[in-house]
């Protein structure tokens, strides 16, 4: 991995966190909704998609927290960063653990990870509900996890194949 | 940087999307249609109602209310105090193990089977 100087890692975790708190905005003002609660696009995943091939796992891992800890004291509730929070780890955990092995490309591990981040919120809600109901939304949350994390695998690999000249 | 699609990430969407149909058949085969709606709030049993009898219900817990309807055999949240309302959105329930779920408000509300007693459910 090539050395890069303070100034720039710090610009640079700077704009990443900046872009993935704009992205919570965007999708906070314009939920998409199916009648279906916990499905969205997760724009900001985008973000921690691809910190995860330009920065790495742990610079990618404080990103998303930050990231995920600003729009909850901002514009969401306790309870909701509580749930972003779960999602946001538990996908990060996924994606990181998918990568190192170096089997999977960029729409695979996106994939997985949107899986993943509903996972993380559907455990949550059935902790914090106390109730196992919660699980009955699985399949649902499972296919809208591979659709979005597909969109969003797709468009980050674009944006990868793009960065790949800026040095 | 590696980038590009692989077999393998092909498999594992389709093994993600197979796991989800297996799931869903599944549960369309274990569920039928209810006849008792449940609410629990905080984890505590609420109110029992019959899924065929229209009626309306005000849910009344800590966060605030939600008001649940009863009609043509299904069961719907037609208001709520809390602020995103994805209660209310959510689409009307009538299949037993379907839950409607007011989470800033900590409000349950499932089908059930007629028959079952269900309360080693909740407990």
């Amino acid at each position: 991995m090539r050395r890069e100087s303070t100034a720039k890692k710090i610009a640079l975790f700077g704009m990443l966190v900046a872009l993935g708190f704009v992205f919570s905005f965007v999708e906070f003002m314009l939920p998409i909704n199916l009648g279906i609660p916990g499905v969205k696009l997760g724009l900001a995943n985008l973000v921690t998609v691809v910190a995860l091939y330009t920065m790495g796992p742990t610079e990618t891992l404080i990103i998303s927290v930050v990231r995920v800890m600003l729009a909850g004291f901002t514009f969401g509730s306790i309870s909701m960063m509580l749930y972003s929070m779960a999602g946001a780890l538990l996908s990060f955990a996924v994606m990181a653990l998918l990568k190192k092995s170096g089997r999977f490309g960029v729409v695979g591990i996106s994939t997985a990870g949107g899986v993943a981040h509903n996972a993380g919120q559907l455990i949550v809600a059935a902790a914090v509900l106390e109730t196992a109901n919660t699980f009955y939304y699985f399949p649902i949350l499972l296919v809208a996890g591979v659709l979005t994390g597909a969109v969003i695998g797709f468009v980050s690999k674009l944006i990868l194949e793009r960065l790949k000249h800026i040095k | 940087m590696r980038t590009d699609t692989k077999k393998n990430d092909i498999i594992l969407i389709a093994a993600l999307l197979a796991a989800a149909a297996v799931v869903f058949v599944i549960w369309m085969a274990v569920s039928r249609t209810g006849g008792t709606v449940v609410v629990t709030v905080d984890g505590d049993e609420y109110a029992r109602l019959p899924l065929d009898k229209d009626t309306v219900l005000e849910i009344k817990s800590s966060g605030g209310t939600n008001t649940l309807t009863i009609s043509g055999g299904k069961a719907d949240m037609t208001a709520a105090s809390c602020p995103d309302g994805i209660c209310v959105d959510h689409y009307p329930i009538s299949r037993t193990g379907e839950t409607i779920i007011c989470l800033p408000n900590k409000v349950i509300v499932t089908i059930e089977d007629a028959s079952e007693s269900g309360a080693d459910l909740y407990t």
